[in-house]
């Protein structure tokens, strides 16, 4: 008994050894694993290889990227998994890469984002990896929407023309209206439509970031380019009256229950797509939609409404006379962790081929120069895209992307929640504007 | 490596082992009071190197974290606690921290005794004891999205405003025309719920009544084109109609010739504010006010006519969405409380429950005063153990608040998630992780004291 018992002390002390060993051991393999080798070309063979891509985009723009995946695929004869960020990618993103196993890419919709990951050193250089690529594809000008500090992170994939207003055709024919070209024509329009039997705005304020995009279309027209451009580098203060100017033309809109499908309360829990099949089901519940041309894309993938016949767009109304301007944003490919399938994909991404794919498919304009018009599937997305492309370097870019994400792009807070809380009493204007000033404070004095 | 002790006792391990009958009584007793042997502490070691690296070390990095910046690259001192309590954000939070401490506790205590009393008196009682607890077994998250869909605003949709409709338009059914407003507004005030003329008429009088904002889908398909009045002694005749061509172009106030009737629309000859007579229009949209008196009437179009059905309760709006919440809440957790509470009920002895049923005290003053003052303990443990846990709350906040209501449900631990892993900023994260700790210790140190009590 005795010998037994010393026996087991002698394989107690030896496992707790081993124990600790493994640990150690543990906390050692995390960091190794060193990949070598340049970079290769898209036509690499990866089969075997698995490479995650993490995006903010679910339902029907979630099938149209899997099918460029897809493409991908093919090609390489790797294996890519999309993983769904939800509306938040920052949060998403954060603590996988804090936990060492972030995605080899995400698609961020804002550059605000790429800015705050790039400047705490979560993004992989890619000047070497698709410079080339870049400059030959995108341009001076879409290669700065991916740059931070003159290091290329992320490659333009998507571009949004946000400066569109979507309607339902049918309804516009029934209640006798025209697609209005200034505002005041818009609120007739509206008054019409509210008249003939349907709620006319259809927004979808649940997250907020329709919200923020119509206050920028009609700051853009109110106050103009140069005090748009100030108001994106927080030069001027958000308490500035041309704010509370656009914040009270903004009211014509959100100020009437009445004209809001659902009323106020349904617009604060619609989501964007529900925002979209709502004004397309049978019978419609809203007849116009402010947002960009992806709208296009829920309008094909997730209703029956045929884009160019059931539903068309014109042009964000011109107000008191502005000049036609165009606020463009879009999704950004950054490379997360310095694989060789990641890399790929970035490389991917940056060509022509992908573009192509999506532009067939719709609700999709690519800031790739070399795809061409007829490359769009329909005519209203070519339509779209030949607004963007003829904007140029005119053009403005999405204000609230551009801020820091906290201030931007989390929901529930900074211009997001303020917009939604906005909705919920137009008429505090004063409070409003002082609300934004606070959060913008916050957010560039921590940053 | 082990020395022999003085007294040539064995080691530890040893004389745990030889505390056989053989061995004289009496000897195992003063290694008691030994210092813990190496051997101990290598027992020791595998759970005191995962405790330190998952509870001790973590939480002082938190506060050592919880003093630097966002990059953690410069010391800032007490500024992320600064900047804490002046965000109105974090404010939210703590306030609606506070609203789940005072109610989820101690209604989820509260509705778990009585289920568990409860439980003790039906026949199937293990069945009813499985339904409440079944929550428990579900994630957290599914709940959250079960929740979510209950309390979704379109009453098509949502459970909960599909039965608030039902009930409500059962008592007060909608109009055949909700929503719909006179298209003639210098002819036709809003009185009441719905519309009166601002002139008044005489029998033999005609009338024509326009109205709109009437979905297409919601037009009656008996509706005929509409029909001008015909002028009828002792009464007023008239016409209720759609006063919009479809596709446009029609004159607004008259009837034109592709606009229809708007049948089954009461109206009324008004004296004041008195109904002297009402009618429905037909297919036609026409009605005939008879049998009126001489004298002048004003036409009415009643109320009902226009009621709305029931558009649901805004569960999820600003002002219900905690509590909402709350209730999904309470819903998980009765059952652990229903739990707990009937084992503490178990094990009560039923003499002192008989004896004072036998001094003549009712069901009531037995539950009051016998069974309530001997669960003391436990119910006093189900509530702090559920302080800590609301404390916490996050995932059911996260998940059942809709984006646009996710700052007025806001709580300390969404809060702490989003500053750090949403804006990044990993000081002013640890400073809310730090302030979420500090609320949570006062319960632990009370749980932990009740614990030591009961053992001593």
């Amino acid at each position: 008994m005795n010998r037994s018992v010393r026996w087991m002390r002698w394989f107690a002390v030896g496992a707790v050894v081993a124990l600790v060993a493994t640990a150690c051991d543990g906390d050692d393999g995390g960091g190794g694993g060193a990949t070598t080798g340049g970079a290769t070309g898209t036509t690499a063979d990866l089969s075997g290889q698995t490479v995650e891509v993490a995006a903010t985009w679910t339902g029907a723009e979630q099938d149209n990227f899997e099918q460029v995946l897809a493409g991908f695929e093919d090609k390489t004869g790797a294996d890519v998994r999309f993983l769904s960020a939800g509306d938040d990618i920052a949060a998403y993103l954060g603590p996988k890469i804090e936990g060492g196993e972030p995605p080899d890419v995400a698609i961020l919709p804002q550059p605000g984002v790429l800015q705050s990951f790039a400047e705490q050193g979560d993004l992989v250089p890619i000047d070497d990896v698709a410079g080339d690529l870049v400059d030959e594809n995108l341009g001076p000008g879409g290669r700065s929407v991916g740059t931070f500090e003159d290091t290329l992170y992320g490659v333009w994939f998507k571009a949004a023309q946000k400066s569109t207003v979507w309607y339902n055709v049918n309804v516009f024919t029934d209640a006798g209206v025209q697609p209005p070209q200034t505002w005041d024509e818009l609120q007739q329009d509206a008054q019409t439509i509210s008249d003939f039997g349907v709620a006319p705005y259809s927004i979808g304020a649940d997250v907020g970031w329709p919200l923020s995009d119509l206050f920028e279309n009609i700051y853009l027209r109110t106050a103009g380019a140069d005090m748009y451009d100030q108001l994106a580098k927080h030069a001027i203060p958000w308490t500035d009256q041309s704010v509370k100017d656009a914040l009270a033309v903004m009211g014509d809109v959100l100020g009437n229950s009445d004209l809001l499908a659902g009323g106020t309360q349904g617009a604060l829990q619609t989501d964007f797509n529900g925002s979209v099949t709502q004004a397309f089901t049978d019978p419609p519940q809203g007849a116009i939609i402010f947002e960009g041309d992806f709208v296009a894309g829920v309008i094909t993938g997730e209703t029956s409404a045929q884009v160019g016949t059931d539903a068309d767009f014109f042009d964000f109304p011109s107000i008191d006379g502005s000049p036609p301007a165009v606020m463009g944003g879009g999704d950004i490919a950054v490379l997360l962790d310095d694989t060789e399938g990641g890399k790929a994909l970035i490389q991917y991404l940056a060509t022509p081929e992908a573009a192509e794919i999506w532009a067939g498919l719709g609700g999709f304009i690519s800031p790739n120069r070399n795809v061409p018009l007829d490359a769009y599937g329909d005519e209203v997305a070519r339509r779209a895209a030949e607004a963007f492309q003829e904007a140029g370097d005119s053009a403005v870019y999405d204000l609230s992307d551009l801020q820091p994400t906290e201030f931007g792009a989390t929901t529930g807070q900074g211009i997001w929640g303020i917009f939604t809380d906005f909705l919920q009493d137009p008429s505090d204007i004063d409070g409003t504007a002082q609300q934004l000033e606070d959060a913008a404070k916050q957010a560039y004095g921590s940053s | 490596m082990d020395e022999a002790p003085p007294s040539g006792e064995a080691p530890a391990v040893a004389t745990a082992g030889s505390a056989t009958p053989e061995a004289s009584p009496g000897r195992t007793k003063p290694s008691r009071r030994r210092r813990p042997s190496v051997v101990a502490l290598l027992f020791l070691l595998p759970g005191l190197v995962l405790l330190g690296a998952l509870v001790v070390y973590p939480i002082f990095f938190s506060i050592f974290r919880s003093f630097y910046d966002r990059t953690g690259d410069a010391f800032v001192g007490v500024d992320n606690y600064q900047r804490m309590f002046t965000s109105s954000a974090t404010r939210t939070a703590i306030k609606n921290n506070l609203i789940w401490v005072v109610f989820a506790p101690s209604i989820v205590t509260a509705i778990g005794l009585i289920f568990a009393v409860l439980s003790e008196r039906v026949r199937w009682s293990t069945a009813f004891k499985v339904a409440v607890f079944m929550p428990m077994a579900i994630s957290f998250l599914s709940a959250g999205v079960t929740w979510r869909l209950i309390y979704e605003e379109n009453p098509d949709q949502g459970l909960a405003n599909a039965t608030a409709r039902a009930i409500v338009d059962t008592f007060r059914p909608p109009g055949a025309y909700p929503g719909a407003r006179p298209s003639q507004d210098d002819v036709v005030k809003p009185e009441g719920q719905g519309y009166a003329t601002t002139t008044t008429f005489a029998s033999g009088d005609t009338i024509t009544l326009g109205l709109f904002a009437i979905p297409p889908e919601e037009i009656p398909p008996e509706a005929q084109t509409a029909a001008p009045p015909e002028p009828a002694d002792g009464a007023i005749a008239g016409t209720v109609w759609l006063d919009f061509t479809t596709g446009g172009g029609g004159t607004s106030g008259e009837i034109d010739p592709t606009e229809k009737g708007l049948p089954g629309v009461e109206v009324q000859a008004l004296r004041g504010s008195d109904v002297v007579a009402s009618a429905t229009s037909d297919a036609a949209g026409r009605f005939v006010l008879s049998d009126l008196a001489e004298g002048s009437y004003r036409v009415g179009l009643a109320g009902s006519n226009f009621r709305e059905p029931f558009a649901g309760i805004s569960w999820l709006g600003p002002t219900l969405v905690t509590p909402s919440i709350i209730v999904s809440y309470i819903w998980i957790w009765a059952g652990f409380a229903m739990v707990v509470i009937a084992a503490g009920l178990a094990a009560i002895p039923r003499e002192v429950l008989e004896a004072a049923r036998v001094e003549g005290a009712n069901e009531w003053q037995v539950f009051r005063r016998v069974t309530v003052p001997l669960l003391a303990p436990v119910l006093v443990v189900v509530l702090v153990t559920l302080v800590i846990n609301v404390l916490k709350i996050f995932d059911l906040v996260l998940v059942i608040a809709p984006g646009s209501a996710q700052r007025t449900a806001n709580v300390i631990a969404l809060q702490l998630w989003k500053t750090a892993f949403g804006a990044r900023d990993f000081g002013l994260g640890s400073a809310l992780a730090v302030f979420l700790l500090l609320l949570v210790i006062p319960a632990m140190a009370f749980n932990l004291k009740r614990l030591r009590a009961e053992e001593g």
